[in-house]
């Protein structure tokens, strides 16, 4: 990164002019600087030489503090900080906004405009592959434009300690070319296929419909992540565990021995088949099933 | 007395007997803690604020343990919590603060050539609530009740007592306690600099750290109000459940960060310039020279003080501030680091121009300032608000400002150790043991620090427990966790070398052959201070001064004696410290000890819900200060004047702006002022976030009659004392009785008419912030209307009792300073919560 590599540079530089200076002082025997001398020195190397450097960097590096540029027809993408993840919600003025968790998919070359806020705690949305970091605080919105110019999967963090499980409250970001991401969003939009079987009748049994959405079913409550694609993610719980059968089904029985301090009360007494079950039928959208 | 009586050794010899006398500290098992020499007192206090550093050095080590290897196991992320949480506020609030006021209570009489500092009894007072609320704190990790918010203790995660809990009220009520102790001590130490100086040292003749502790000691006045004042709204949404940082109820959790952070950064700076002191007093020890710029050391010294207040929104640059706010604060922050060069080059020059001797404490110097610009200069690209969006709240900055804190705090502070050492109990520490120690701390802080700004840079965040193995941050951390062992080895050889100094020989009276006042100090040190005050006329009186020792000595200068079996030291004027008076100082007592205890008693009840016994242990409180006072303070003098030496003769008793006792009146009013105005500024901190302030409904709440009625009670209990102080001066005994029972009426009636707008009004504190904040407001103000009325009756019964009279009056002056800022706390609340509504 251009700022950084100036900064690290000038920094370098100062550092080592401040010994040289050190060396050379507790070497020169006595006599050799009377008090008028020493006097210019000290205005030249601790007033005068800061206040120009300083004062260039700052004059530099004002450019920089302006937000990226962002227009009205921009993809909005909100996102709302959770004690331990993600809830999105993609507005790209072409129909309904799609809710979605805990996995962001921006357009390469376009311009996003991330509104993000919290309700619990504060909490700090980073991801570093694409900008700065933006606090999630509770009764504000606070709004970060970014642009990436590249595919690829970055991964974000939460960057504001925000309680027991802080450090497992991660999520990937995908960045695709626009052609792919507008197909994504268009299907997001829609209701994928998904096989109806034991799964979809444990998961109304247990009650998980009472804090999770599925689209396609009767289950719409908004407590918890939506569940609807949670194959297509490329992890589960927020970047806290791989995105596998085994993996959703240990953490639906038990779901803060992986992430401490979690809403989801444990299923311990759930048989590991059934939560494999359970696991197998939300993975299954659109054909996603068995990865 | 003449001057040639201190010719007979004999006459010496007796006067020394009854000084030693006099200052004869009390023995026994028990009677011992009863003292209050700064002697005894800054020792206790330095070595508790050690412990602590050690302490809170052991928890850093778990921490380290914990994140040696990816996705660790050791501890939970709850204790992690605990962990990062109780070191950096045990680092913070129980080391560094005051470990700088410990430091300051045993040099300051010893730099001033004074016998003690003006308040004795305060400082032990300071102590022992500093000892009570730090254990209280610190022991919580033991029954895994630490507060594990982070040491910035952001809301509503720590507010709201469904996600946080005891813990939280443990850190807020605790670290109060430690808070008014300190702010206790900044008081004392400001006061001892302005008045308790020689005879003869100017302003600009005073040694630096006496500067520096001034500086600082007024930063402390202005630094932690803000954050007693975040400190109240905070319980008082815990407790209370009044909204203010409850964002669907009209609060915000930002207040709370501004408030913190108004204190937060001043106090980086109230941790780090007393160590730039300590540099001030052995670098010219060190290059056998003056220091070079006294005038710029000191205009630095205030700038650096000054700016620190105006750039607190920088640790905010990711709360999605207004480009216009960021490039202030980025400005702002940059700029600070102008007087800071100032500092270093002053000191760098000085060893250029002067023959540099090296020695243990030189090399932790220059240890520390190597380490300190790195930190400064990463404080300088933090300081850049795009840089620091990446570099927030991530391991960058953990480097950084560790950088700062062992390059500007801790290294230093061993330096000091080093070189005071002898001073304090007249042995000199192992040169060699130094040495190892040294590079020990220097390798170990470089390896463990340096590579976190790698991994901060590589994306790892603050305050996890774990971070997974595919980041590739496995390296760094074991690198970092290797280093800080390294660092605790060190600190190891220091504690050893501590633990032999008590076996090794006597060192030479001034050892290092420095040329300030403190060098006085025998080897064998009487717990008197100095044998006869001096008069000054150098800022280098040992070098500059001729037979400036032999005349302390056989007691040539001031105030050689103890005729009267008192503890006694000179008052000077502030500006140019001529003699004004000789005061008594206090003598070791239980009071000081007891009234921690009270005190430490109604925030620790507080904290465990037991208010009834809260109750009770504040009516202690007030029961034990004012015997305090009675038996302690303003007595009147068994004659009205002593002769000091020199033909010159001083008063015993003074009273106003001339005595010390009106100046600490004075000082604590300034910080109560500053918590007051961080209240105020929460009431148009929510005014600013709200369209609707009033919010609808409550439009006409608490009205404008009662406030202003209020308004009228608070400015007459000012006239009424401020007409009885005149008219008592002018010899109205009775008048000014009559008026200050005035006082008192109109002081009560003010706490109902104050209470009364809310009340009647039918605001419901717990509705929304807006209610909550006029409340807190009218509460604050009704309190100290209440606090006037007890002090006001304490004059008239100082009075009636004849312990008061038109000559010895210093309570209704105190007093009248404590209405002034009554009258100007009852204008602001009263016109803020009646006619603000009006207006907005």
């Amino acid at each position: 990164m251009h700022l950084t590599s100036v900064l690290v540079i000038g920094a370098t530089v100062i550092a080592l002019l401040v010994l040289a200076v050190y060396v050379i002082a507790v070497r020169t025997p006595e006599g050799k600087l009377d008090h008028v001398g020493g006097m210019r020195l000290v205005l030249w190397l601790g007033a005068i030489f800061p206040t120009v450097v300083l004062t260039a960097l700052l004059l530099w590096a004002l450019p920089a503090m302006r937000p990226l540029p962002h227009q009205s027809g921009d993809l909005r993408i909100q996102v709302q900080g959770e004690q331990f993840w993600w809830r999105l919600r993609y507005e790209d003025g072409n129909g309904p906004g799609v809710i979605s968790a805990n996995e962001v998919r921006v357009p390469v070359g376009r311009t996003v405009v991330f509104d993000v806020t919290a309700t619990d705690v504060v909490h700090s949305f980073w991801i570093p592959g694409l900008g700065g970091k933006m606090d999630m605080i509770p009764g504000r919105i606070n709004r970060l434009v970014v642009k990436a110019d590249k595919p690829g999967i970055f991964r974000g963090v939460c960057a504001e300690f925000c309680g027991l499980s802080h450090a497992l409250m991660a999520f990937d970001v995908i960045a695709m070319e626009p052609s792919a991401f507008d197909a994504w969003l268009a299907s997001a939009r829609g209701v994928p296929a998904r096989a109806d079987g034991r799964g979809a009748e444990l998961f109304s049994a247990n009650g998980c419909g009472a804090c999770h959405t599925v689209k396609g079913t009767p289950h719409t409550a908004m407590i918890g992540p939506d569940l609807t694609r949670l194959g297509e993610r490329r992890s589960l719980a927020a970047g806290t565990l791989p995105p596998t059968l085994e993996s959703t089904a240990a953490f639906i029985r038990n779901a803060s021995r992986f992430k401490p301090g979690a809403r989801m009360p444990a299923y311990s007494a759930m048989p590991i088949e059934d939560a494999t079950e359970i696991a197998r039928w939300l993975r299954s959208a659109d054909g996603e099933a068995g990865r | 007395m003449s001057l040639h009586d201190q010719d007979d050794p004999a006459l010496r010899a007796a006067q020394e007997k009854r000084l030693r006398a006099v200052w004869e500290p009390p023995k026994g098992l028990f009677l011992r803690w009863t003292d209050t020499n700064n002697n005894q007192v800054g020792v206790w206090y330095v070595l508790t604020a050690f412990g602590f550093m050690l302490f809170a050095g052991v928890l850093a080590l778990i921490m380290r343990t914990q994140l040696a290897v990816p996705e660790n196991d050791l501890v939970t992320p709850g204790t992690f919590n605990q962990l990062f949480t109780l070191h950096g506020s045990v680092m913070m609030f129980l080391f560094a603060v005051p470990m700088f006021e410990a430091v300051s209570i045993i040099l300051l009489p010893q730099l001033l050539g004074a016998r003690d500092l003006p308040f004795p009894r305060l400082s032990a007072f300071g102590y022992w609530s500093f000892l009570l609320g730090g254990l209280f704190v610190s022991g919580s990790i033991f029954f895994d009740a630490a507060p594990d918010g982070g040491w910035f203790m952001y809301p509503p995660l720590t507010t709201r007592t469904d996600l946080s809990g005891l813990g939280a009220d443990i850190w807020m009520l605790g670290l109060s306690f430690i808070e008014v102790s300190s702010v206790a001590a900044a008081v004392e130490l400001i006061v001892g600099v302005l008045k308790c100086r020689p005879p003869g040292m100017r302003l600009n003749l005073m040694p630096l750290y006496a500067w520096y502790i001034l500086v600082v000691a007024v930063m402390i006045l202005f630094a932690f109000p803000p954050l007693i004042a975040g400190d109240i709204l905070f319980e008082m949404e815990r407790l209370l459940d009044w909204p203010f940082f409850d964002a669907s109820r009209g609060g915000d959790p930002l207040l709370w960060q501004h408030l913190f952070w108004i204190f937060g950064h001043p106090e980086v700076y109230i941790v780090f310039l007393p160590s730039i002191a300590l540099f001030a007093m052995l670098v010219p020890t060190f290059a056998r020279r003056h220091l070079l710029g006294y005038p710029w050391i000191v205009l630095a010294a205030v700038g650096t003080a000054f700016l620190s207040f105006g750039l607190w929104v920088h640790h905010m640059f990711t709360t999605g501030l207004p480009k216009i706010s960021l490039a202030f604060f980025s400005a702002a922050s940059e700029a600070v680091a102008i007087p800071t060069a100032v500092q270093i080059f002053v000191f760098i020059i000085t060893l250029w121009a002067g023959r540099v001797v090296w020695s243990t404490p030189l090399l932790y110097a220059t240890g520390s300032l190597a380490i300190f610009v790195i930190g400064g200069l990463t404080g300088v690209m933090v300081a850049v608000a795009p840089f620091d969006w990446q570099a927030h709240d991530t391991y960058f900055v953990v480097a950084h400002l560790h950088y700062v804190l062992i390059g500007g705090t801790l290294m230093p502070l061993f330096a000091g150790l080093y070189y005071y050492w002898p001073l304090v109990t007249g042995k000199k520490l192992s040169d060699r043991l130094g040495r190892t120690a040294f590079w020990l701390l220097f390798v170990g802080a470089n390896l463990c620090f340096f590579p976190m700004h790698l991994s901060g840079l590589e994306g790892m965040p603050r305050r996890v427990f774990t971070y997974p193995e595919e980041l590739g941050l496995g390296g760094l951390n074991l690198a970092s966790t290797i280093g800080s062992f390294i660092i605790a080895s060190g600190v190891a050889v220091i504690v050893l070398d501590l633990c032999r100094s008590p076996w090794r020989p006597k060192a030479a009276r001034n050892p290092w052959q420095a040329g300030t006042l403190e060098w006085l100090a025998k080897p064998e040190d009487e717990n008197w201070g100095v044998r006869s005050i001096p008069l000054i006329e150098s800022r280098y009186p040992i070098w500059d001064q001729e037979d400036f020792v032999r005349k302390v000595d056989e007691g040539r200068f001031f105030l050689p004696d103890a005729e009267e079996g008192r503890r006694e030291t000179i008052v000077t004027s502030v500006l140019d410290a001529r003699p004004v008076a000789v005061i008594r100082l206090g003598s070791p007592s239980w009071l000081p000890m007891l009234t921690a205890l009270a005190l430490g008693g109604v925030f620790i009840l507080t904290t465990y819900h037991f208010y009834w016994l809260a109750l009770v242990s504040s009516f202690a409180t007030l029961g034990l200060v004012l015997t305090w006072l009675w038996v302690g303070t303003a007595e009147t003098p068994e004659k009205p004047c002593k002769p000091i030496g020199h033909g010159l003769e001083l008063p015993l008793y003074i009273s106003g702006s001339a005595a010390p006792g009106w100046w600490a009146m004075f000082i604590t009013m300034m910080a109560d002022a500053t918590a007051f105005s961080g209240l105020v500024f929460g009431y148009y901190f929510f005014w600013t976030r709200h369209e609707d302030f009033p919010p609808e409904g409550m439009d006409f709440a608490p009205g404008l009659f009662w406030p202003m009625a209020a308004l009228a009670l608070g400015v007459a209990t000012w006239v009424a004392t401020v007409a009885a102080r005149e008219v008592h001066a002018r010899g109205g005994v009775n008048l000014a009785r009559t008026l200050v029972a005035g006082a008192i009426v109109l002081a009560m009636a003010g706490i109902f008419a104050g209470l009364a707008g809310p009340w009647l009004s039918g605001m419901d504190p717990a509705a929304h912030s807006y209610p909550a904040i006029v409340w807190v407001l009218a509460l604050w103000t009704s309190i100290h209307s209440g606090i006037a009325a007890i002090m006001l009756a304490y004059v008239l019964a100082r009075s009636l009792a004849g312990r008061m009279t038109p000559r010895h009056d210093a309570e209704i002056r105190n007093v009248t300073v404590y209405a002034h800022f009554l009258a100007l706390t009852a204008v602001v609340t009263y016109l803020t919560i009646g006619l603000f509504p009006e207006v907005a």
